[in-house]
C-alpha cells in the first residue's frame, strides 16, 4: 500500500467530519480527515453548545425529537466531561398561550423526552434568574454540551484508532477515473504544498462548504445558508437552559456553557458567498438582547462578552432544488445511485447534536461499499476524557486536593487532564487568568491535539475565552507556542491575527466595560508590550 | 436603536478590567504564597464559582478584608467584599472553637469583666499563652488585650443627667473595645465632646457591630446584631442624634459591611454614623467650636491610618486634628497594612504572615522614634505595641491629653 492510500477520505473537521472518521477508524479502515482550516471553525464551534433534549422539535418534527433525546442520552455516556447536565426549563410568558404547554408536553412524552410541569414558584427557585412573570414552566432533559472538546475528543480518538488528520489542508479537486472518484487533490496551507491522495470512498462532511466540495466532484447539493447570531454573555446568569415554551423563534434559548451563558439565535436568509464572512449586525444584536431579557431579566444589564455568527448547514430534500422543502434533519446522500457518481458520499443536515448518527449513518454506508461487515460501536465506547460522576469526583480521583487550576482542567479535559503536567510550580501557573488554564494544560493540548496557532489553542483550552478577551495570556500563549515551535516570528504574527479575530467578536456590542476592557486591553499590547 | 444603556449589573465583578492593580497592592500576596491573591480570589474566582460552587478555595480564609483592593480598584469593584460574600456563601465548615471565641468580643467581655483581674493575670502568663497556643492555635507570642472591671456603660450611665444638661447632644457607639477593654477611651471622647459644649448619650441596648463575626464565619450571628443596631441607631438618628464613633473598624461595619455583606438596609441611618475625629474636625473647620489646647503640650506623634480608614478615606480627619494641637511634632507614616486584621493575626497559621505583612511599617516607627504612635483602630494598636514596643493611643485620647483643664 502507498503513503497516501487510504480506505476513506473525510472532508471536513467539523463535528460530523470528526465523528465520521472516529467511526470509521474503529470499524477498522484507514482513514484520512482532511480540513481547509482547523477543527470546529464552522457551524460546530458556531452554536449554542444545546444538548438539545429534543423538546424544541417536539411539536413540530417529531423525528428530529426522538433522534436528539436518544443522543442526548448518548453524549451523557460517551462523552461525560463535554456535557454539563444542567437541565432546561420551557416557560410560558403572559404574552405566550399558556394552552401550548399542553400540547408540548403530550408531544415530548411521546418523543421520549420526560417533560415535567413544574409549578411557577418552584421553578423560579430552582432558577431565579427567569422572568418572574412567567405564567408555566415545564422541566426537560436538556443541557449543555462543549462543541470544540466534543469535537477534539473526537478527532483525538479517530487518531488513537489509526486514522490519519490534516488540517489547514484544501481539497483543490477530485481525481476521478470515468464514473468514480478515486481520491482529492489538496493544498497546504501552512507548508503551501500540494497533495494527492487516494480512497475507494470519499464523505463530502463539509457541513455548508459541502455544496462546494459537491460541485468539485461534479454533482450538485441544493444548501440554503442560514446565518445565526449569537451573544456570549461573562458569566453565567443561569444554571439551568431557559427556552420559551412556543413555536421556535428568534432568540429564544438561553444555554449556561461553562463560564459563561450564551443567547441564540437569530435566522436570516444569506447568498452563499458570503458564508466565509459572515457579520453580525446591530439589529440581529439589539434583537438578542430585547428578546433575551424576556427569558432573564438580568440579560439587560449585563456585560457582553462577544458576539458570534454561524451558518446552518440546511439542505433541501433530495430532487427539489426549489429549496421549499427545507429539512433541518439529516442527509446522507449515496451520490452512486443518486448521481451515478461512484465512491463520494454527502453527510450533512441534522444537528450537533445527532452528528454521532449522522457518522453512524455515513459509516454505514461507506463499509457497505467497502463491504466490510463491522457494527457501529460509537453509542458504547466513550470519548476519551470521559468517565467518573462529575468533575468533582473526577479530579479527586486524580488528586487528593485538587487546585482549582486542577479543577478547571478537569471541568474542560476530564480524565485526560490526568495526562497534563501539574506537579511542579511552572506547569501549574496560569497562561489564562480568567478560565484557569495553566502552561501544563496549554504545552499538553500542543503535544496531543493538533495546535497550531493560538486560535487553534482557543478551540481545545478556553485560552482568551474569559472575560479579558486575550488582554493577559494572548502573550503569554504565544510565548509557550513560539517555544514549542522553535519560531519567535510566526508566534508575533499569529498574536496579532488572535488578537484582531478577539477585537473582531467585541467590535458589534463595543460598549461599556467591553469597550473599556478593548480599550486597555489595546494600550497594554501597544504600550507595555510593544507589540 | 436602544442598547444596553449601562452594563452595570448586580455582578459588581464584571466591572474588572483585569489590570491587577489590586493584586499588586495586597498585603498578602508577598507573604503567603498560599492565596491567590484579590484579583483570583475575586472577581475572577466569582466566575467560576457561579459555574460551579466546588470552584470555591479554602485559601480565600487568607484574605484580611483590609479593603485595601477596593481603595485601589480603578473600576469600583468591591473585590474584598466578593471575597468575604464566597466565604459566607459557601463555607459550610463550621467555626471552630477558637474562631467562636475570639469572634464573640461582646460576650466574652461580659463573662471577663467581672474577673478582669483574674483574667487579666491568667492570660497575660507565659504558661498559659503556651497552652492557648497548643490547645487552641492562638499564637504564644500575641497579647491579649486586658479587661477592665468595670464598663464604659456603666460608667456613662452614672453620669447621664449630667450629660444631659449639655445643650447639644450627640449619640456614642463605643464598641466591644472601649466598653470591656479600655474604658478611658470613652471617657476621652466624653471629655472631649463636653469641651466642644456636646453631651453623650448611649444607644439603646448598643451590640458588637459584628466585624469579628464576620470574619470566623458567625455571619449569621453578624447580621442579627445588624438588624439589632440598625433599630437601635434609628431610634437615635429619629431623635436628632448624629453617632459618633471612635473606632474606625465599627464605622467602616456599620456604615458598610451591613448593606454590602450582611445584606442588612442601613440606608436611613448611615449617613450619620460618623467617625468621631471628622465630626470634630469639621465642627472647628466651620467656625462651630473650637477646643483650647495646653500651652505647654509637646509630643512626637507619628500616625498610622488603618486600613479600614483608608477605605472610610477619613483618616486625614484624625491626623490633621493632631496638627492642630500645638507643640505636636508630627509624622504621617506610609500606608501600610500592620498585619493583624483583627482576629486574622491571633491565629497560629497566621501570625509569621500577619508580622511579614506589619514589618516596614514596624521598621518605620522604630526609625522615626516618636513619643508615641496615633492610631483609630484598637488592633492596630496591639498589633504596633506588641511589635515595637512603643506606645499607640487613639487621637481622641490624644486630644484629651491635650486639652487645657
Amino acid at each position: 500500500m502507498k503513503r497516501n492510500e487510504y480506505d476513506v477520505i473525510i472532508v471536513g473537521g467539523g463535528i460530523t467530519g470528526a465523528g465520521t472518521a472516529r467511526d470509521c477508524a474503529m470499524r477498522g479502515l484507514r482513514v484520512l480527515l482532511i480540513e481547509r482550516h482547523d477543527i470546529a471553525t464552522g457551524a460546530t464551534g458556531r452554536n449554542h453548545g444545546l444538548l438539545h433534549s429534543g423538546a424544541r422539535y417536539a411539536v413540530t418534527d417529531q423525528e428530529s425529537a426522538s433522534e436528539c433525546i436518544r443522543e442526548n442520552m448518548i453524549l451523557r455516556r460517551i462523552a461525560s466531561h463535554c456535557v454539563d447536565e444542567t437541565d432546561g426549563f420551557f416557560i410560558t410568558l403572559p404574552e405566550d398561550d399558556l394552552n401550548y404547554q399542553a400540547k408540548f408536553v403530550e408531544s415530548c412524552l411521546a418523543a421520549g423526552i420526560n417533560a415535567e410541569i413544574v409549578d411557577p414558584k418552584e421553578a423560579l427557585r430552582m432558577e431565579p434568574s427567569m422572568n418572574p412573570d412567567l405564567i408555566g414552566a415545564v422541566k426537560v432533559p436538556d443541557g449543555s454540551v462543549d462543541p470544540f472538546r466534543l469535537c477534539a475528543a473526537n478527532m483525538l480518538d479517530a487518531k488513537l484508532h489509526g486514522a490519519q488528520v490534516l488540517l489547514y489542508t484544501e481539497v483543490t479537486g477530485f481525481i476521478k477515473d470515468g464514473d468514480r472518484i478515486q481520491g482529492i487533490r489538496t493544498y497546504n496551507h501552512q507548508t503551501h504544498k500540494s497533495g494527492e491522495y487516494y480512497a475507494p470512498v470519499t464523505v463530502n462532511a463539509a457541513g455548508i462548504w459541502g455544496q462546494h466540495i459537491a460541485e468539485l466532484a461534479g454533482v450538485k447539493i441544493g444548501m440554503f445558508p442560514a446565518k445565526g447570531a449569537l451573544l456570549i454573555f461573562a458569566h453565567r446568569v443561569n444554571g439551568i437552559v431557559i427556552n420559551r415554551c412556543r413555536k421556535p423563534a428568534n432568540a429564544d434559548i438561553l444555554v449556561p456553557g461553562d463560564t459563561v451563558c450564551v443567547i441564540g439565535t437569530t435566522s436570516t436568509k444569506i447568498p452563499f458567498e458570503e458564508c466565509d464572512n459572515v457579520q453580525v449586525t446591530p439589529d440581529e444584536v439589539n434583537l438578542l438582547i430585547e428578546e433575551g431579557a424576556k427569558l432573564a431579566p438580568a440579560l439587560a444589564s449585563t456585560r457582553i462578552l462577544r458576539a458570534y455568527a454561524g451558518v446552518r448547514p440546511l439542505v433541501s430534500a433530495d430532487n427539489d432544488p426549489s429549496g421549499r422543502n427545507i429539512s433541518r434533519g439529516i442527509v446522507c446522500l449515496d451520490h452512486e445511485t443518486r448521481d451515478g457518481l461512484k465512491g463520494f458520499v454527502t453527510i450533512t443536515g441534522g444537528k450537533l447534536m445527532t452528528y454521532r448518527l449522522m457518522a453512524e449513518m455515513a459509516t454505514d454506508l461507506v463499509c457497505q461499499k467497502l463491504a466490510v461487515d463491522k457494527a457501529c460501536g460509537t453509542a458504547e465506547t466513550p470519548l476519551p476524557g470521559a468517565g467518573g460522576k462529575n468533575f468533582r469526583e473526577v479530579a479527586e480521583k486524580i488528586w487528593e486536593n485538587p487546585t482549582t487550576v486542577q479543577k478547571a482542567a478537569v471541568g474542560r479535559l476530564g480524565m485526560a487532564a490526568a495526562r497534563m503536567q501539574s506537579s511542579d510550580s511552572l506547569s501549574q501557573s496560569l497562561v489564562c487568568e480568567c478560565e484557569e488554564v495553566s502552561v501544563g494544560e496549554i504545552n499538553s493540548a500542543i503535544e496531543r491535539l493538533d495546535v497550531s496557532g493560538l486560535t487553534d489553542l482557543r478551540r481545545r483550552t478556553r485560552v482568551g475565552m474569559g472575560t479579558c478577551q486575550g488582554e493577559l495570556c494572548g502573550c503569554r500563549a504565544a510565548g509557550l507556542l513560539a517555544k514549542a515551535h522553535g519560531c519567535a516570528d510566526r508566534a508575533r504574527e499569529d498574536l496579532k491575527a488572535f488578537m484582531t479575530e478577539r477585537w473582531k467578536g467585541m467590535y458589534p456590542i463595543g460598549w461599556g466595560d467591553a469597550l473599556r476592557e478593548a480599550e486597555y486591553t489595546q494600550w497594554v499590547y501597544k504600550h507595555v508590550l510593544g507589540v | 436603536m436602544k442598547l444596553q444603556e449601562y452594563t452595570a449589573s448586580a455582578h459588581n465583578f464584571e466591572e474588572c478590567m483585569k489590570c491587577t492593580i489590586c493584586t499588586a497592592y495586597c498585603p498578602v500576596v508577598p507573604v503567603n504564597p498560599r492565596y491567590p491573591g484579590p484579583k483570583q480570589a475575586g472577581p475572577d474566582g466569582e466566575r467560576l464559582r457561579l459555574k460551579d460552587p466546588y470552584f470555591f478555595n479554602q485559601a480565600l480564609k487568607y484574605c484580611l478584608n483590609c479593603k485595601r483592593c477596593e481603595v485601589v480598584c480603578p473600576s469600583g469593584v468591591k473585590v474584598a467584599d466578593i471575597i468575604q460574600s464566597a466565604r459566607m456563601r459557601y463555607d459550610h465548615t463550621p467555626p471552630r472553637l477558637r474562631d467562636r471565641l475570639l469572634a464573640n468580643t461582646d460576650f466574652m467581655g461580659s463573662l471577663a469583666r467581672p474577673f478582669a483581674p483574674i483574667v487579666n493575670g491568667v492570660t497575660g502568663l507565659g504558661i498559659t499563652k503556651t497552652v492557648l497556643d497548643v490547645t487552641m492555635a492562638i499564637d504564644r507570642h500575641r497579647t491579649f488585650p486586658k479587661y477592665s472591671g468595670r464598663s464604659f456603660e456603666r460608667w456613662l450611665k452614672r453620669r447621664a443627667k449630667e450629660q444631659a444638661r449639655f445643650p447639644k447632644q450627640v449619640a456614642y457607639f463605643h464598641g466591644c473595645y472601649a466598653n470591656y477593654n479600655y474604658p478611658q477611651l470613652g471617657k476621652d471622647f466624653v471629655k472631649v465632646m463636653n469641651a466642644l459644649g456636646i453631651g453623650v448619650q448611649l444607644l439603646e441596648k448598643e451590640k458588637c457591630c459584628g466585624v469579628a463575626l464576620i470574619a470566623n464565619g458567625m455571619s449569621q450571628k453578624a447580621a442579627r446584631n445588624a438588624g439589632h443596631n440598625v433599630q437601635a441607631l434609628q431610634k437615635a438618628v429619629d431623635a436628632g442624634l448624629t453617632v459618633l464613633t471612635t473606632s474606625s473598624t465599627c464605622t467602616m461595619t456599620l456604615r458598610d459591611e451591613y448593606p454590602e455583606l450582611l445584606k442588612v438596609d442601613n440606608a436611613s441611618v448611615r449617613d450619620s454614623i460618623i467617625l468621631a475625629t471628622r465630626y470634630i474636625y469639621q465642627l472647628i473647620e466651620s467656625g462651630a467650636a473650637q477646643l483650647r489646647f495646653k500651652e505647654n503640650y509637646r509630643a512626637r506623634i507619628a500616625y498610622h491610618t488603618p486600613c479600614h480608614l483608608e477605605k472610610l478615606g477619613w483618616g486625614i480627619f484624625s491626623y490633621e486634628l493632631l496638627k492642630m494641637i500645638p507643640g505636636v511634632e508630627f509624622t504621617l507614616l506610609d500606608s501600610n497594612c500592620c498585619g493583624i486584621s483583627g482576629t486574622y493575626g491571633f491565629k497560629k497559621e497566621n501570625y509569621e504572615a500577619s508580622q511579614a505583612i506589619g514589618k516596614p511599617l514596624f521598621d518605620q516607627i522604630r526609625s522615626v522614634n516618636p513619643d508615641f504612635v496615633a492610631c483609630d483602630c484598637e488592633t492596630c494598636k496591639w498589633q504596633l505595641e506588641m511589635s515595637t514596643g512603643y506606645t499607640v493611643k487613639n487621637p481622641i485620647s490624644i486630644l484629651a491629653d491635650a486639652l487645657e483643664n
